[in-house]
């Protein structure tokens, strides 16, 4: 869910806001409940909303059983351009790409990006199945239903195949997720926990066989979060018994939820439907950023209430540094963590605007 | 080193003898002096010039181009298909490809001309990151998190600082741009940090680009970064293996080449023109030292008396003329700063010249230069005082030491030989072609056949000189004058060495610059028949086919004929060719055809201008393929005609062809015959109103007289630098010759006390020294013009044609030169007078005794 934000910051940074009216511009479709989900459609891009992601994370294992951990990340967006620009370099819809690996041996976050404007065959996302292609990354899921990335960055390739343990777990009401108080504030959001990893990474120049367990999030939407939210919180957990927990919470400029919400699904296939009330995260332990003297509570505590039993999932990361900064995107922590029985991804937002301001 | 030292040991002397000559002739040493610093300051203020406009230009395009590996470009202004991008991407040894959109553009109310280029900020990013603007306006919408909308803003320019400079807009201001037929308001974003100044350029969304400025489904060039397992060889191979025929590999370097090509000929003219004013310095120099070698003869002999050495005296004047070097030298290269500075500062790094267009960056001054350029002055000085110092060193000193210097050679005969083979040799330069495009040989057959005249002085005077000697009825003072000359023809040569060298030049130059202006004024004439002649107008508008239909019918218009002119690139390393598509067969108004083909033949015909036949090497009946049409269009070239406003070179195709090749109907001019011509002003205003309702935008329409004006205002102005430069010389040369006679006669004191004495009267004294002096300047105006005759064919017919790939008729200005004529023997006669009435003023018994 939560990469709304990023979505708009990022468009914040490299396209400015028109200050005239324009002859027409896009209209956006309204996220509303009630909508089936169905695949492998829904898989694929949905070009009329504002904004969506393909977003996988995961832990890997090199065959030594060393730790590494990735992020691969396509974000599609509908940019409000003057409709009726017959250019085929009109900027309809652009693609932006992410990708980090982790290191706990180095203690290194290496990452690189890809962004362009669709078109041309050179970059594209297909709306019938998942199937993104941005210059020299791609992702695709193959007639066996493996999603497959290849992505190369500056200091590292990943080439994953991800294979689906479990059918997609619909966020929210059947996959409408609110993100605030107004039903439009909210997204059609599913998760692919337990995908099963295999594949290679190159790293330091050596190829290294790898194995894992990975996390997919898809997520569209047209309208943003709440006026008053500056950031979020959230984490997608795979646990080793086969459960697994969505959590997230935006915040307000206080530091205080304004929003919150989560799916939790046990082994036998079972979901929980966390509402506001039944999320809370506590901060544990501060890390400041050497580079932009961010503090991320890299350390947390999520507390959800499923099945009216509070739970305590404390979250400790693979190592601090695990920061994200870059041309195209506001600074960030996205990192692997831990809890016991678990592991999954942490992500952290509006901290180092918060000090900016 | 050691003979320096050897020198400092000698030295009062020497300083003695040295000091004593400025003190007692300044002048002859001051114009010398001058004259090589003027020589010095031209030729170093044209390579400053040249220097800082192509380095500016040369960073500009690599500035540009960024660090792409290779660069695919369109073969014509109208670009190539935008699916190459595709298929260029998807090369192996290409990794990242940036489309862009270029075009000349007018910007805003100050109509400032500007490079308008469009491009995908996300593919330019990585390849050409100067390109990208930096935002400078606040994100008014900024809260995107609170609800705003934020927009991919394609109406945002960024505006480098030349071009806000030019347009005087202000970030965040709207501002209009016209290109291509169109215009459309763009909000000035930000600036272009990354781009050089004085490069006035607009970067744009492609996408807008295509849109707004009629560029749909084409792109101008393709900035490719190679694969990183690729290499630029197999990048250049694998792209020239697949580029369509619209498409043409190209890069920084050929730029650069290609403007420099334009540039080069017009600065080497300039810089000869230097070397010009540098040479005539040399022979000012030679002047000065023959006449200081005769004058101070008896001290000469004394010295050598008294145990001097040959060699000692011989490099006596050396150093001498090593010091007029230095001196001239280091004032020329000050000179030439600072008048470089200025012409940077007023008149642009193109001296009018019209070659490069507001790119003017810091002067580059580097040490080589100076170096060189002193040089030269150095070397021109110490040749000049070599010949002087030989025929000093070499006399006898127990017969020079008795003799005074005027009548030692007068029994020699002067000497043709040298001279004639000199001239010969440039006979054979002449032929030789240009080397690298460059009209070397003919510059030394210029120097060959100035350097023979000079030689051939001393035998041209006596033989011009000596039948006059029959003629009866002389009065004396004409008797003694040409006595004079005769005796000492070498002396004469000394003063007349600097006349024919300043007088052949200026003449050569002036026959040149006249012959170009008459062959341009009547090419005008010949290509202007038309009444008024409509452009598209500031938005370049183009007339599609029913409006062109619509205009030929409006009333008044006796014959209309539509034409288009576009940029096809014939050879990557060039700059592109016109092609104009006009009516040929059918049309009104001819060609200017110099040679055609016998008979029409199957296939489309072109007509190629003269510069083009040349440049490309091409002949009548030849056949070649024109970037144009899909996959190329073979065609054959049907005639050649004259053309001096193309320096590129152009090609004509007929309408009919250009529209069945391309489907292109639109055409953006219109030449047009009035039925009543004599109302040209009230047609025009009419048309203009009308044109301006069927296209719905307001024309530009100028009669036949006033493009036939304007384009003569600016080969003046182009060439007004030129008539100045011509002045400095003549002058300097003129001064210098005044000089030198007065000096000669400075040196003949005892002579006039003599003839004071055997009854002669002041006035007989100044009437011989008019007729020497009248004598000595048709000698020396009789050489000047032959030789200048002679150079002005060598640049008419081999320099410019090598440099500029145009020929020209000689017309020769003849009452210029008879003004330059009378103006030369009025000065030289004025100038021997006012040097005789010192000479006469001085006291004869005294003058006599003058002895020691």
């Amino acid at each position: 869910m939560n990469r709304f934000a990023v979505i708009i910051l990022f468009f914040m940074i490299l396209f400015s806001a028109a200050t005239w009216a324009y002859s027409s511009v896009p209209t956006y479709p309204e996220v509303t409940s009630g909508k089936k989900i169905t695949f492998p459609r829904d898989y694929g891009s949905h070009d009329a909303y504002r904004t969506e992601w393909w977003y996988f994370t995961g832990w890997l294992e090199t065959a030594s059983g060393d730790p590494l951990s990735f992020q691969i990340t396509f974000f599609r967006t509908r940019p409000e351009i003057e409709t009726g620009n017959p250019s085929k370099f009109a900027p309809e819809q652009i693609i932006f790409a992410h990708a980090a690996l982790s290191d706990p041996k180095t203690g290194k976050l290496l990452h690189d990006q890809r962004i362009g404007r669709v078109g041309f065959g050179i970059i594209d996302a297909s709306q019938e199945d998942a199937e993104v292609k941005l210059l020299d990354w791609q992702l695709k899921r193959t007639a066996e239903g493996v999603f497959a990335s290849k992505v190369a960055g500056k200091d590292f390739q990943l080439d994953l195949k991800m294979k689906p343990s479990q059918v997609p777990m619909l966020n929210g009401d059947r996959g409408y997720s609110r993100k605030g108080p107004k039903p439009s504030q909210a997204s059609y959001y599913y998760s692919v926990p337990q995908l099963q990893v295999t594949g290679s990474v190159v790293s330091g120049g050596k190829a290294i066989a790898v194995t894992g367990r990975a996390w997919l999030d898809r997520e569209w939407s047209s309208d943003v979060l709440p006026e008053n939210a500056v950031g979020w919180d959230w984490t997608g957990l795979n646990f080793d018994d086969g459960s697994a927990l969505m959590a997230f919470q935006v915040r307000g400029a206080n530091g205080e939820a304004v929003y919150a919400g989560g799916s939790f699904r046990s082994a036998d296939g079972k979901k929980t439907i966390l509402s506001p009330d039944d999320v809370q995260l506590k901060p544990k332990r501060i890390w400041t950023s050497p580079k932009t003297g961010a503090e991320y509570p890299v350390e947390a505590e999520f507390v959800v209430r499923i099945g009216g039993k509070l739970k305590r999932y404390p979250l400790k990361p693979m190592f601090d540094a695990q920061e994200l900064t870059g041309p195209f995107t506001p600074t960030y922590w996205e990192g692997a963590v831990s809890t016991p029985g678990g592991r999954g991804y942490l992500e952290m937002t509006g901290y180092a605007d918060k000090i900016a301001l | 080193m050691a003979s320096l030292r050897q020198n400092d040991k000698s030295g009062p002397i020497w300083r003695w003898l040295f000091i004593g000559q400025l003190r007692t002739f300044p002048f002859r040493y001051i114009f010398a002096v001058l004259s090589i610093a003027i020589g010095i300051a031209l030729g170093f203020s044209v390579h400053l010039i040249n220097a800082s406009a192509s380095d500016a230009f040369g960073d500009a395009v690599r500035n540009l181009s960024g660090s792409s590996d290779a660069q695919v470009a369109g073969a014509t202004s109208l670009g190539f298909d935008e699916q190459l991008y595709t298929r260029i991407y998807q090369l192996p040894e290409a990794a990242d490809v940036s489309p862009v959109i270029e075009m000349s553009a007018v910007l805003g109310e100050t109509e400032a001309r500007i490079k308008l280029i469009g491009i995908d900020p996300f593919r330019a990013g990585a390849i050409t990151p100067v390109l990208i603007g930096r935002q400078v306006i606040s994100d008014e919408q900024s809260a995107g998190r609170t609800g705003g909308q934020p927009s991919f803003n394609i109406n945002a320019v960024y505006l480098s600082d030349a071009a806000l400079d030019l347009s005087k807009t202000k970030v965040g201001s709207f501002v209009k741009i016209r290109a291509n037929g169109a215009i459309h308001d763009f909000q000035v974003a930000g600036d272009l940090p990354g781009i050089e100044a004085g490069q006035p350029v607009a970067v744009i969304d492609i996408a807008a680009a295509q849109w707004r400025f009629n560029r749909l489904g084409v792109l101008d060039r393709l900035d490719i970064k190679r694969a990183e397992n690729s290499t630029q060889s197999s990048l250049a191979r694998a792209l020239g293996k697949m580029l369509p025929s619209d498409a043409r590999l190209s890069g920084a370097e050929n730029e650069i080449e290609k403007r420099t090509s334009l540039s080069r000929a017009y600065r080497v003219n300039l810089e000869m023109l230097a070397l010009v004013a540098l040479v005539t310095g040399g022979f000012l120099v030679y002047s000065a030292q023959s006449l200081s070698a005769q004058t101070r003869q008896q001290q000469f002999a004394l010295l050598r008396i008294l145990g001097l050495q040959k060699s000692s005296l011989q490099r006596q004047l050396l150093l001498e003329g090593l010091a007029l070097g230095l001196v001239g030298s280091v004032l020329g290269i000050l000179l030439g700063y600072g008048f470089a500075y200025l012409v940077l500062a007023i008149i642009g790094s193109d001296l009018g010249g019209g070659y490069f267009s507001g790119s003017t960056g810091p002067i580059d001054v580097t040490a080589s230069a100076i170096f060189v350029f002193s040089g030269f002055g150095i070397v021109t000085a110490i040749l000049g005082s070599f010949s002087p110092g030989r025929r000093a060193a070499g006399l006898n000193p127990a017969q020079a030491i008795k003799t005074s210097a005027d009548n030692l050679d007068g029994a020699k005969q002067p000497v043709w030989l040298p001279g004639t083979l000199l001239i010969l040799l440039a006979g054979v330069l002449v032929i030789l072609p240009a080397i690298d495009g460059l009209p070397i040989f003919g510059y030394l057959a210029v120097a060959a056949i100035l350097a023979g005249a000079i030689w051939l002085t001393p035998w041209l005077a006596r033989t011009l000189l000596a039948p006059l000697t029959r003629v009866s009825n002389r009065d004396v003072a004409f008797d003694l004058a040409l006595n004079h000359l005769l005796r000492s023809p070498t002396q004469a040569a000394a003063a007349l060495g600097g006349i024919v060298a300043s007088v052949g030049l200026m003449i050569a130059m002036v026959i040149m610059v006249s012959s170009f202006r008459t062959s341009v004024d009547n090419w005008l004439e010949s290509i202007l028949s038309a009444d008024l002649y409509v452009s598209g107008g500031l938005v370049e508008a183009s007339f599609n086919a029913d409006q062109q239909e619509e205009i030929s019918k409006l009333s008044g218009i006796a014959v209309a004929e539509f034409s288009e002119t576009i940029n096809v690139s014939l050879d990557p390393t060039r700059p592109p060719v016109n092609l104009i598509i006009r009516p040929v067969q059918s049309s009104q108004y001819p060609l200017s055809l110099i040679a055609t083909v016998d008979e029409e033949r199957a296939g489309i015909p072109i007509w190629i201008s003269e510069p083009a036949a040349r440049i490309y090497d091409l002949e009548i009946d030849q056949n070649i393929r024109l970037p144009i049409g899909a996959g190329g269009t073979p065609v054959y070239v049907a005639g050649i005609w004259s053309d001096y406003a193309r320096q590129q070179g152009a090609i004509v195709m007929e309408s009919d062809d250009y529209t069945q090749l391309t489907g292109n109907l639109e055409r953006s001019e219109l030449a047009i015959s009035l039925q009543n011509p004599q109302n040209i002003d009230a047609e025009t205003e009419r048309l203009k109103a009308q044109i301006s309702n069927i296209a719905g935008t307001e024309p530009e329409i100028s009669n036949a007289a006033g493009i036939r004006n304007i384009a003569l205002g600016l080969f003046d102005r182009s060439f007004a630098i030129t008539y100045g430069l011509e002045a400095v010389a003549i002058l300097i040369g003129m001064v210098g010759v005044g000089a030198t006679f007065a000096a000669q006669v400075g040196t003949r004191i005892k002579e006039f006390g003599m003839l004071r004495h055997i009854g002669f009267g002041r006035r007989e004294i100044i009437m011989m020294l008019a007729y020497e002096g009248i004598l000595l300047g048709l000698v020396g105006l009789a050489a000047g013009v032959m030789s200048g005759l002679a150079i002005s064919q060598i640049l008419v017919h081999v320099i410019n044609p090598q440099s500029f790939n145009l020929t020209m008729k000689t017309s020769v200005p003849y009452m210029l030169l008879l003004g330059i004529s009378a103006a030369l023997l009025i000065t030289s006669g004025l100038t021997a007078i006012f040097a005789g009435r010192r000479a006469a003023a001085a006291d004869a018994l005294r003058a006599v005794n003058e002895d020691w």
